[in-house]
């Protein structure tokens, strides 16, 4: 044992614990230089999981580099993925294990995402909370986000980044879009670094102003997939919070191959107007069709921003309801029970869905007798209206509301 | 502790005493095959020649009672539940005895609650010897600890019913707290400030007791209707300033749970009994109180009033949600056993189609039939499952005693039992290779929904025939195991167990299922 030196930090901690905490566990770290790894553990479930827990300690210090260590461990029923990342981010703290990763067993990982792909909802899990990881795919969001920056305190991000990027590796979310929101640059470059090696379907650029920040990520996400042979679509999406950035809008819609859809943070938002946020969003009007316009025209999905009040559903439903009639194919979500609601508005009524279904078949009539003109009855039907029929029977279609009504028209069997 | 008492392997494998607290046992045979012998006990015959002419039973204090009742070294008292965490009176009651230099009483309450821990101070002191009734929190610890004298013994609300019926328990002197009374006995718990709603769980008592003390701070002039407890089975009434604590003997409102994994597991459950057709007209449910249970009453409540289906009963543990049922006609009775809150309590005293039952009707096996057979389907909670549905409600996975049986037990025998149960709590599976403690055996329980899929006993292949093509997770409940056995980083440990029973559990014939084993914490 080599007793502390006075002046020296030799204590390195990471995590939470607590009557209040769950899922997630504190870690106070000693570097020693000799006497091996020793172990304090206090745990509620050490009845069942002590000598895991202990055995998984060894391990990642061992694979950490750290021979010598006291290691004061209070476990709230964390998960394995969580008991190493919380390790590894106090060995880091301690300035040690550079270059080195413990990396948890993995999950198999998700069929990769298409860049058209149904978002109707994007949840939001705050990065340094893995309680709200664990379960967040069984509630079916089309995209959980698992944020680093506004959610997480400056002081933990360190900390963050490697839970997330466990948690990207670890965590079952089902069949939803894996997508992480880093920090603006220069830090999100540090977040790029840890996260882009698991395979993000997505990454979500905050307070994008300029089309260049988002070439900088691009560029930054291609070279970190090149150098792991990682040889899968990482999609990215901006959200622009401010006045400069909605006037940028159409030049950071079309900034990459890689941008596949655009959101607006209207907190922000707002605030760089000076001007309330209202319930109704009048204030946000312009800004919001002004982005669903440049996305479209570069052809990406447009997503409004979160509905903050998870207590009034019915508020949500009808914003989400608005939100789809200006041109927005999704939005944000802080609490699971706002995702249904989200589903419904965006999914298109079946009034709507067999209008739609009408003029598809009347335009395939039309093309297999070919004809130029489709006809619904005695009434001629314009080309664009064709158009909007077929996206919208697309649309259904992968909301899974389709078979159901062509069914109901007789014109589908299969 | 005992540790020389003989053990024996009952029918559900489970090794079990044959002797407890002095009084010999039959082990668990299986389910319906224990034949209960002779007549039910009875109380003393007693004639209005002792008792005040002008029927004023009341003496100045419980003191007085206590000894006018004789009591004495070594009696049983029992006191009920109905003011669960705000009761005063239980605690009155064994305090008084014990200023009165009374010892080795065996405490006999139908559920026991973290307001009565000071019985602990009592047991130290040697005033009360072992409790039989349900204990958690610091009396469950004392008892898991082994520190008790006796065994304790965990039994049903239907099981405390049959074990006093047959005379297995025979208690001594009953202290009844009851929210209103008259001067003669009679007792309700309907009204009064500190109302509870039903007084169901003393119905026993007042009926096989030796001696029988109403303690109340509402008295009423004769009669008090309607009278729960009649006054006819009642020895002494007591006034006192207050019998407990009103806002912890009713919650002002029950809220449904925020908890979205909670709520997936409601819906889950709602939709399985929609999709069964379990929900049609004329059908029957019960659920507690429980987060989970509020909220699939409420989903339930929706699928009811979207489908035009119709309840003809409910059961309680009532709360606003039931009652919202009964008032927009979804329901035509709520068949009541106990009032969580407000809007029950008043339900209650009010309507007429809120009834309140006792575990003689609801839950006793040892009678002629018992309400909970009719029921179509219950809904109820456990802390552990194995892969062959045995459950576990009364301890924690490393013995600890956590609750008591209530009603579980009893409403087993429904047409279709569903536990609805998160698949891990913190980071513990709940579905194990064994359960630490058996409260339930596998073949009454039929189902097992948790947040990641709902399991189907194999035994009830009826069910799995009509949730054919359903789109619910209907998964084997090995794979879920397996599952939540990969989230949580492998099986977990066995907790080490002591060697010596620290109590056992009754099924609802009164035959032993199981022991519980001292733990080791």
């Amino acid at each position: 044992m080599v007793a502390s030196t006075a002046n020296l930090r030799t204590r390195f901690e990471s995590g939470r614990a607590g009557p209040d905490v769950r899922s997630d566990l504190r870690v106070i770290l000693e570097p020693r230089h000799t006497g091996g790894v020793e172990i304090e553990l206090q745990s509620r479930v050490a009845p069942y999981y002590g000598d895991s827990i202990r055995a998984q300690a060894q391990e990642v210090l061992a694979e950490l580099g750290i021979d010598h260590a006291h290691i004061a461990i209070h476990d709230e029923g964390a998960l394995p993925f969580v008991i190493a990342a919380r390790i590894e981010a106090a060995v880091r703290r301690a300035g040690l294990g550079q270059g080195l990763r413990a990396l948890p067993q993995s999950v198999p990982l998700p069929p990769p995402s298409a860049r058209d792909r149904l978002r109707r909802s994007r949840l939001y899990l705050p990065g340094s909370e893995p309680k709200y990881f664990i379960n967040a795919g069984l509630h079916a969001p089309d995209t959980i986000i698992l944020d680093l920056e506004d959610a997480v305190h400056p002081a933990e991000k360190d900390a963050a980044r490697i839970l997330v990027r466990n948690a990207l590796r670890a965590v079952d979310f089902g069949a939803a879009e894996r997508m992480v929101r880093i920090n603006q640059l220069p830090l999100g470059y540090e977040d790029l670094e840890e996260v882009v090696p698991e395979a993000p379907d997505l990454v979500l650029i905050p307070k994008v102003e300029h089309a260049e920040q988002v070439l900088a990520v691009e560029e930054r996400v291609k070279e970190i997939a090149a150098r792991c042979k990682l040889d899968r679509a990482i999609w990215l999406m901006a959200i622009l919070e401010s006045a400069l950035g909605i006037e940028n809008a159409l030049a950071i819609a079309g900034a990459s191959e890689r941008m596949v859809a655009m959101s607006i943070g209207l907190e922000d938002y707002t605030a760089d107007l000076g001007v309330v946020k209202t319930a109704d969003g009048r204030e946000s009007i312009y800004a919001r069709t002004r982005l669903v316009n440049a996305a479209h025209a570069a052809h990406i999905q447009a997503s409004d921003s979160v509905y903050g009040d998870v207590g009034d559903l019915e508020g949500l439903g009808r914003w989400a309801e608005s939100a789809r009639a200006l041109g927005f194919e999704g939005m944000g979500c802080v609490h699971p029970l706002q995702i249904p609601v989200i589903h419904q508005a965006f999914a298109p009524s079946q009034a709507e869905i067999e209008k739609a279904l009408k003029i598809v078949v009347a335009f395939e009539e039309a093309q297999q007798r070919g004809l130029g003109v489709v006809s619904l009855g005695s009434k001629m039907i314009d080309p664009p209206v064709v158009q909007r029929a077929l996206k919208l029977v697309e649309r259904a279609r992968r909301m899974g509301l389709l078979r159901e009504a062509r069914t109901a028209q007789g014109l589908d069997t299969t | 502790m005992n540790n020389t008492l003989e053990l024996v392997k009952n029918a559900a494998g489970r090794v079990v005493p044959a002797e407890v607290n002095g009084r010999k046992q039959v082990a668990f045979p299986g389910i319906g095959k224990h034949q209960p012998q002779g007549a039910k006990a009875a109380p003393p015959i007693r004639a209005a020649r002792d008792y005040p002419a002008a029927g004023d039973k009341r003496v100045p204090d419980l003191e007085t009672a206590l000894r006018q009742c004789g009591l004495r070294d070594g009696m049983t008292i029992s006191n009920h539940h109905h003011l669960r965490d705000g009761d005063a009176v239980a605690l009155m009651a064994l305090q008084t005895a014990a200023r009165m230099g009374v010892r080795d009483l065996m405490w006999f309450p139908s559920a026991s609650f973290p307001a009565q821990a000071a019985v602990i101070e009592l047991m130290e002191a040697g005033v009360v010897h072992h409790i039989e009734g349900s204990m958690n929190g610091p009396l469950g610890d004392y008892c898991s600890q082994g520190k008790m004298r006796g065994l304790g013994v965990l039994r049903s609300h239907g099981g405390r019913w049959q074990a006093i019926q047959d005379g297995e328990v025979h208690i001594d002197i009953a202290v009844i707290a009851a929210p209103t009374a008259d001067a003669f006995g009679n007792a309700t718990g309907s009204l009064g400030k500190s109302a509870c709603g039903s007084l169901g769980f003393a119905l026993a008592d007042s009926m096989y007791a030796d001696r029988v003390i109403v303690v109340t701070d509402n008295l009423v002039p004769f009669p008090c209707v309607p009278w729960q407890i009649q006054g006819n089975n009642v020895d002494y009434v007591v006034e006192v300033p207050s019998i407990g604590d009103p806002a912890k003997i009713v919650s002002g409102t029950t809220e449904i749970t925020r908890s979205p994994d909670r709520l997936k597991i409601a819906e889950y459950v709602a939709r399985f009994i929609r999709d069964t057709g379990i929900m049609r007209d004329g059908f029957s449910f019960q659920a507690g109180a429980g987060g989970i249970a509020l909220a699939f009453t409420d989903y339930l409540r929706r699928m009811m009033k979207d489908a035009g289906v119709k309840a003809r009963f409910v059961r309680g543990g009532s709360t606003r949600y039931l009652v919202e049922l009964l008032r927009e006609g979804l329901a035509d009775y709520i068949l009541d056993g106990q009032t969580f809150d407000l809007a029950g309590v008043e339900s209650m005293a009010r309507d007429p189609r809120h009834v309140a039952t006792s575990p003689f009707t609801s839950y006793n096996y040892n009678g002629k039939g018992f309400f909970n057979q009719l029921v179509d389907v219950v809904v109820l909670g456990a802390t552990e499952v194995d892969t062959h549905f045995n459950a576990n409600v009364v301890t924690h996975s490393d013995g600890r005693l956590l609750h008591g049986i209530g009603g579980w037990q009893n409403c087993l025998f429904a047409g279709c039992t569903i536990l609805a149960v998160p698949s891990f709590r913190d980071r513990i599976p709940v579905i194990v290779d064994e359960v630490t403690t058996l409260t339930g055996p596998g073949e009454m329980i039929d189902v097992v929904a948790t947040e990641r899929g709902i399991a189907i006993n194999p035994l009830r292949q009826d069910l799995l025939d009509r949730v054919k093509g359903s789109p619910l997770p209907i998964r084997r409940i090995e794979d879920i195991q397996r599952e939540v056995e990969r989230i949580c980083g492998g099986k977990p440990q066995r907790p080490r167990l002591g060697q010596n029973p620290v109590a056992v559990v009754k099924w609802v014939d009164g035959t032993v299922l199981d022991t519980v084993w001292q733990a080791v914490f």
